[in-house]
């Protein structure tokens, strides 16, 4: 029997999206089929990998694992990768995650930059570790990781209005 | 194909005319202060669109009256299909079609010689998980629903779920194909005389080893979408990493409903493949055949626990090696036994089971070869191409056994390596002819780097330090299915704009194939790379390459490119020589213009020379194609293994093993790769620690588990339950770029994507013993083993943790093959008899002839 859909609205990035959705639906689908916001990306729709994360009244969750009904309403405020670039200009955690190849088939990008960007409003200044473990619920199997840190605390250097730029052996190697 | 004998390989055309290209030797050696855009870090030319969600992968796309498909798969390991009983799903409401493999009778595969899966199982399943019937629903959970109504009668069969059972069962036959039995396949050859380097020998010890299998596990869950266009043709766009190979098994299994050029397959960008998306796979097939039958696009998107059945990744390898040394270590004699759990479906297990013998040799030479490789169907998702494909597990026996013989003799891990290494533009027993060869400096950087030669055997208890080595080859030497043509195709075309639009077959998986064909052509004229176009992947609008598998990308699309960028360039010069009334030579393509070498500010833009030439000339396009060089191994079976080049890597890997649990972490890992040139440092970078990343997965907890005792059930088909490694688990890395050009490679250009994954198994259990003084000849090393080692040590037995035994079967007679230092001919002794009297009896007729 195909589903029934239920109206309502979201305000996703700032915008009021009026959609008919399965009341059933988590908010990944009704952001991906729904809203055509098809940046968020789903790896395994039980939690465990990260891909779907956004950012739900300022807080990284698990889009996977929310009942889109539950965020309905201009009481809660969804911000997702699309809304993450300021207009033409990428925010700098991606402008380094594409300067330093953190991205490199790119599926898993937009929930490790969505954790990021909370990570780095909460902490000006993370130290390596923190990075790790604001991470540890974001899998990657393309990097190893590396490049996801490196690109985390430099765009943490230029948000603190320090000059960033990599370093030679990031992108060359050691000599 | 892979495996086959080569001998009616037809010479190479001209490469002056307009055959492919063989290599870029010309510019190998070109002094990097020359190149303007090669060995430069740039962004890859879709790294934006990667990191705001804007690239569309398979399950980002949607079409109106767009149907859902969901397949329902088998409950059992092993049985006979009695019935399928279809009608109560077909009656629901919200269902459009319902497909079961009666309809799709023709068989594919990747490989010519094991084309034995169906789109959907018409008689047989083969493991649990194995698509039975599909259904096309308006919405997924109708799609889902109505699988659930099918009735399946299965008369079910023992199943078999390792190779000890394969080879005990032989009557309990999973295919009616291979070499009897459950035994796929099995290979017997011998380079030179095994017994003379056992004689001659200092020393000699023999192991066993174990590899589990394990799985890519890609971000991206195998997606597809097929639909027809308005003109009736069928278009599939899927996440595959070879849309040439699935162009191909489309053709095939459709073959009474439409010709292969009505069929357009569209690889879109892949979220990780890591070859796990390298095969046809049968939900492509189904969701194309319903697209079909409806009439209305239709998608099929798996879930991830359906991506754990699809599968195709590591094998599980049992290996025997017995080797025998001088007292410097020099291997004398290697005799080498792998028995590969294949699964249920052959894959690109042929190619596999060779590859567990291939590669032994290009690191260290080894004076004489015995390789034994056999591969036992099981009834378990079907194994193929993972990253390193079929080398990893031979690799972590052999750089084991070597840290072995090491002890043994008393010699430094490292010295012993760098006392032995195969030499640059040499053959190796097997006939593998290896190019630019940079391991020993690999050696010498992560040494030095390392604190190696201080370290090892110095570290308090419970530290310890490891080294390892491995190679891989840059691309297969020959095509997946026979053919002369080129092996990968670049088709140029330059707008009077100054856009440049590079077409190839190729498909980016992450890695930045995209990219590279950006960056060469770019050089060629002068240009940025954000300044081209690239168009890729697309069966109907860009030239053929096979496929991104075998690390062939860089060095087979690289070469394509670089011909194509200078016939077009070359082709420029005269006109733009007589505008400018300059020699040709003196035409200079930099900067985004075209100058007068000699005067600079004399030139145009690059727009303005392509209006020029193309005034002259009409509308500019050219092509390029590359093939790689014919192998010198002409024995059969010596189809895999042969590459235009190989890349060498080595690593050392640091370890903190707490000796009372057996828990440990890797603390640091310094890793040195021979790339050959690096055209993207910052790219290749990516690649090595990757790679490095997904060995350490694969060394420390990776596993692919079945409940043997429950009949073949997946024991984790999830991501939480399948352990890999996190953002906290990854330790310190190191990299050094080597850079030894090779002249087979686009600016001497080797792999990267496949190789530093190698040694990083190794290097782990090698560590693991320096810190603690135990074997672990199996991978995972997982701290239960290193424990368990730890207790029988303690015990005074042997501190060891590993397989014991192989099943123990009959093998043909070898197919024997003298090396090059015996004078051989590349051809197996037999076919050299063979081919002597053929010549002899030419000569003794065309004597009669003459006498007459």
């Amino acid at each position: 029997m195909p589903v029934s859909k239920v109206f309502g609205a979201f305000v996703v990035n700032g915008e009021r999206h009026e959609v008919a959705y399965p009341p059933h639906h988590t908010l990944l689908e009704v952001l991906r089929e729904e809203c055509d916001l098809t940046g968020t990306k789903h790896g395994c729709e039980l939690g465990e990998c990260g891909a779907c994360t956004v950012r739900i009244d300022g807080k990284p969750v698990l889009s996977c694992l929310v009942l889109a009904q539950e965020v309905e309403g201009s009481d809660h405020r969804i911000d997702t990768i699309e809304g993450l670039q300021n207009g033409p200009d990428l925010h700098p955690l991606q402008d380094f995650f594409a300067e330093l190849g953190a991205s490199q088939c790119g599926y898993c990008s937009a929930g490790f930059l969505m954790s990021a960007s909370e990570l780095l409003e909460q902490n000006a200044n993370p130290t390596r570790q923190e990075i790790k473990e604001a991470l540890a619920g974001n899998i990657c199997r393309c990097t190893g990781y590396i490049k996801i840190f490196e690109a985390v605390e430099l765009a943490a250097a230029r948000l603190r209005g320090e000059d960033a730029e990599p370093t030679k052996e990031m992108l060359h190697g050691r000599d | 194909m892979a495996g086959t004998d080569q001998d009616s390989t037809p010479d190479q055309p001209d490469p002056l005319l307009s055959g492919p290209a063989e290599c870029g030797k010309h510019h190998h050696d070109a002094d990097s202060a020359e190149l303007r855009v090669i060995g430069k870090a740039w962004r890859k030319i879709d790294a934006r669109s990667r990191a705001t969600g804007q690239t569309k992968y398979a399950d980002d796309l949607s079409l109106p009256r767009m149907l859902h498909m969901k397949l329902l798969r088998s409950t059992v390991a092993h049985a006979n299909i009695k019935s399928i009983d279809t009608s109560k799903a077909e009656a629901m409401d919200g269902v459009i079609a319902v497909s079961t493999g009666a309809e799709l009778p023709h068989t594919f595969g990747i490989l010519p010689v094991s084309q034995d899966e169906h789109a959907l199982c018409p008689d047989k399943v083969r493991f649990i998980g194995d698509p039975v019937a599909a259904v096309a629903a308006v919405d997924e959970e109708t799609a889902w629903e109505a699988c659930r109504k099918i009735e399946v009668e299965y008369e079910k069969l023992d199943p078999v779920t390792s190779v000890f059972e394969a080879a005990n069962s032989p009557e309990n036959r999973i295919h009616d194909y291979g070499r009897g039995g459950n035994l796929h396949r099995q290979e017997n050859l011998e380079f030179g005389d095994l017994k003379a380097g056992f004689d001659e020998a200092d020393h000699v010890r023999e192991d066993m080893f174990f590899f589990e299998g394990n799985t890519h596990l890609p971000m991206e869950e195998h997606a597809t979408l097929a639909f027809s266009d308005p003109d009736g043709k069928l278009c599939v766009m899927s996440s595959t990493q070879t849309p040439h190979y699935l162009h191909k098994a489309l053709a095939k299994v459709l073959q009474d409903h439409l010709p292969a050029h009505k069929i357009r397959v569209i690889a879109c960008p892949n979220g990780g493949g890591f070859g796990g998306k390298s095969d046809p796979f049968n939900h492509e097939i189904a969701a194309a055949w319903l697209s079909m039958k409806t009439g209305r696009p239709v998608k099929v998107c798996l879930t991830r626990e359906e991506v754990f059945y699809t599968h195709r990744g590591r094998h599980p390898v049992l290996m025997k090696s017995k080797m025998a040394v001088s007292k410097t270590g020099r291997i004398k004699s290697l005799d080498f036994e792998s028995h590969l759990d294949g699964g249920s479906y052959g894959s690109y297990g042929t190619a596999s089971t060779f590859y567990t013998g291939a590669l032994q040799c290009v690191t260290y030479p080894v004076e004489n070869y015995h390789f034994r490789g056999a591969r036992w169907f099981t009834n378990k998702a079907p194994c193929g191409p993972k990253r390193g494909h079929g080398t990893p597990q031979p690799r972590f026996a052999l750089e084991c056994q070597l840290d072995k013989v090491a002890v043994d003799l008393g010699i430094n891990p490292a010295t012993l390596r760098k006392n032995n290494l195969t030499e640059a533009f040499s053959l190796t027993a097997n006939w593998m002819r290896i190019g630019s060869m940079g391991l020993g400096e690999c050696i010498d950087k992560v040494v030095e780097g390392s604190g190696f030669m201080e370290k090892w055997g110095n570290l308090p208890e419970g530290k310890g330090i490891g080294l390892a080595c491995s190679s891989y080859l840059s691309g297969a030497g020959l095509p997946i299915y026979w053919n002369a043509m080129p092996h990968s195709g670049v088709q140029l075309k330059l707008d009077r704009s100054g856009l440049v639009t590079v077409f190839c077959g190729s498909t980016d998986i992450g890695q930045g194939s995209n990219s590279i064909l950006a960056y060469i052509v770019a050089e060629v004229f002068g240009l940025e790379p954000q300044d081209l176009r690239v168009v890729t992947s697309d069966t109907d609008l860009t030239p053929v390459d096979l496929g991104s598998y075998s690390s062939r990308v860089t060095v087979m699309t690289g070469n394509a490119a670089l011909q194509a960028a200078e016939r077009a360039r070359d082709a420029m010069v005269g006109p733009i020589a007589k505008k400018l009334e300059i020699p040709k030579n003196q035409v200079t393509f930099a900067g985004g213009r075209v100058f007068d070498s000699a005067n600079p500010e004399t030139g145009m833009s690059f727009a303005d020379a392509v209006a020029i030439a193309e005034a002259k000339l009409g509308t500019i396009g050219t092509t390029g194609s590359y093939r790689p060089p014919r192998a010198a191994a002409r024995y059969k079976g010596g189809g895999v293994g042969p590459s235009p080049s190989y890349s060498y890597t080595a690593v050392v890997v640091e370890v903190d093993v707490d000796p009372e649990t057996g828990i440990y972490t890797v603390d640091k890992l310094w890793c040195a790769h021979d790339v050959g040139r690096a055209l993207n440092p910052a790219l290749v970078i990516g690649q090595v620690e990757g790679g490095l990343y997904m060995g350490l997965g694969e060394a420390m907890m990776e596993e692919m588990a079945y409940r043997g005792n429950r009949f073949g059930v997946h024991k984790i088909p999830s991501m939480l339950e399948y352990k890999q490694p996190t953002s906290m688990d990854m330790p310190e890395i190191v990299t050094y770029l080597v850079e030894d050009p090779d002249p087979n490679g686009p600016f001497g250009a080797k792999e990267a994507g496949q190789g530093p994954l190698n040694p990083v198994m190794p290097g782990v259990a090698n560590a693991v013993y320096d810190a603690v003084g135990v074997r672990v000849d199996e991978v995972p090393v997982t701290p239960e083993k290193v424990f368990d080692a730890m207790q029988k040590k303690a015990k005074g037995k042997d501190g060891r943790y590993g397989p014991t035994k192989l099943p123990n079967i009959e093998w043909p007679d070898s197919r024997k093959v003298r090396t090059p230092w015996q004078g051989g001919t590349g051809y197996d002794i037999e076919r050299e008899e063979q081919m002597k009297k053929e010549k002899e009896a030419a000569a003794a007729s065309s004597n009669q002839e003459g006498n007459a």
